[in-house]
């Protein structure tokens, strides 16, 4: 992050200002990626007119950085129509899609509003294995050709290599195809549980041999030896520090208008639908809780030689049943850096936990309203 | 300045009041900049309708203790900067913004 950009989150954090926020405008997708975590079936997305009306809401309550993702966002037909109102709104739009509708006509588009990035999830530099991801035959071919007609108008392209096990060795190709492309390379390697709580295709993360060589490789990491060094303990600074931009200066919103702090990080907290989208942001109690933990408040964490430094996300945290705890992903990432297993990882592996939580997120206009004392009592009893 | 100046925020670009500031960002190379109150006036005033000449002596002096003639040429090393970026657009005739002319919040 440069200096100038920490400086404005400085500010926003101060002022309670959401200055990112990802937008999902639909769960419909045209692939079926093996680790996908969403239900793809509409189930009464907000209308165009809502989510203009909610552009109108966030940029009035300084929302800057606009992610709009989904599913599929060119599966929505209006896609066009909203993507030239939130540049309207001015603001700074990232996009993340597959791009296999992005044609010529699409991109030339793209081009004319002025977003920011374009991020394409390629997880192979091989057809074979990518497609076998994506579950569409010649997905590769269309992905790279839209990257390829994007980058050609000088769009800043993303390419994310998200690392499973049908990936795992693919990620030195993937990069070196970013090269080629003029493209930037990201590489993630989580794969996180269904929104619902399913985590049953966690069993497609690489295991902690092939994190420990992503986290040694220099290419990736920069200085592995101070990448992966051993953890000092968290000091009073880092016991204090904010966790992560979830609640605090980001959140999610999906697209059937329910306010998550994050997209990893289910916790619902409102809808626009029946709520101002600042209303929600600045009373709702459930982010309001996410804002009061610091680490000192993480009983499991605070007391862990990786506090300072791990990557713990308090969202998978919450999906494993509590917010304040810790999760279990990044004890396995920081054991694969550092070398030094924390004692919550040593005493998971002696008892595993069970492969699906009772969380209730994505659903329907019609069940939200008789879900929702349900869903936040469930909320409540999981992050106490 | 004998000639007048006009002064339109470009559409390459994305924006957003952050309290007093604003913060700007180029679309076109991802370059952030932030104003600071007196330019966050000017900015927001920058419709392409209003000569800078009259957003100086109606929204800036009028806001701040400061002589017009101190803060027309203030104004004029501004916009000279932001337009240098591709931030703003000069003329010395009215610039005619498009439909979707990005609107500030308020
Ligand atoms: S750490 Fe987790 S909850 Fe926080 S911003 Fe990252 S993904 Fe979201
Ligand atoms: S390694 Fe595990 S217990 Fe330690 S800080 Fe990270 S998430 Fe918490």
């Amino acid at each position: 992050m440069s200096s100038l950009v920490e400086e404005m989150v400085g500010k926003a954090l101060q002022r309670g200002i959401p200055l990112s926020v990802q937008l999902d405008l639909t769960y419909r997708c045209n692939e079926r990626c093996v680790h996908c975590y969403l239900d793809h079936h509409d189930h009464g997305e907000m209308t165009t007119a809502e989510i203009k009306d909610l552009l109108d809401q966030m940029a009035d309550a300084g929302v800057f950085y606009l992610t709009i993702s989904g599913g599929e966002i060119m599966m929505r037909r209006d896609f066009f129509e909203i993507l030239e109102y939130a540049r309207a709104r001015t603001f700074c739009i990232k996009l993340k899609t597959n791009g296999i509708l992005i044609r010529k006509k699409e991109a030339d588009r793209i081009v004319s509003l002025g977003v920011e990035s374009v991020q394409v999830s390629i997880y192979s530099h091989r057809p074979e294995v990518h497609d076998a991801i994506t579950k569409l035959p010649g997905s590769l071919a269309q992905s790279i050709e839209a990257i390829r007609r994007l980058r050609a108008h000088g769009i800043h392209v993303i390419m994310a290599n998200v690392l499973m096990v049908q990936n795992v060795h693919d990620y030195h190709g993937v990069k070196a195809l970013a090269a080629e492309l003029g493209a930037q390379f990201i590489i993630d390697p989580t794969i996180t549980p269904m929104m619902d709580g399913d985590r049953s295709i966690l069993g497609l993360n690489v295991d902690e041999a092939a994190l420990r060589e992503v986290f040694q490789n220099e290419a990736l990491t920069g200085n592995a030896e101070e990448f992966c060094a051993p953890p000092q303990g968290p000091d009073a600074e880092a016991l204090d520090a904010v966790p992560c931009s979830a609640g605090h200066t980001a959140c999610y919103v999906s697209p059937y208008g329910d306010v998550y702090p994050c997209v990893q990080f289910p916790l619902p907290s409102g809808n626009v639908r029946r709520m101002k989208f600042a209303d929600i942001w600045r009373d709702s109690p459930q982010l309001k809780e996410v804002r009061s933990i610091k680490l000192r408040d993480m009983p499991t964490c605070s007391q862990c030689a990786h506090g300072a430094t791990c990557t713990r996300c308090p969202g998978l945290a919450y999906l494993e049943g509590d917010m304040r705890g810790p999760s279990y992903q990044d004890c396995e990432k920081s054991y694969a850096k550092t070398g030094i297993s924390s004692e919550y990882l040593e005493a998971r592996k002696a008892s595993p936990q069970p492969q699906r939580l009772q969380l209730v997120q994505i659903q329907g206009l019609q069940h939200a309203a008789q879900n929702l004392t349900a869903r936040v009592t469930e909320s409540s009893a999981l992050g106490a | 300045m004998s000639e007048k100046r006009y002064v339109a925020r470009s559409t390459a670009i994305a924006s957003r009041v952050l309290g007093d500031e604003t913060m700007v960002m180029s679309a076109t190379d991802s370059t952030l900049f932030t104003l600071d109150e007196v330019a966050t006036v000017i900015w927001e005033a920058a419709d392409g309708a209003t000569p800078l000449e009259e957003i100086v002596t109606k929204k800036v002096c009028a806001q701040y203790d400061i002589t017009p003639e101190v803060a027309l040429k203030d104004a004029e090393v501004l916009v000279e900067q932001l337009a240098k970026h591709g931030l703003l657009l000069l003329s010395d005739k009215p610039i005619a913004q498009p439909a979707s002319l990005p609107r500030e919040t308020p």
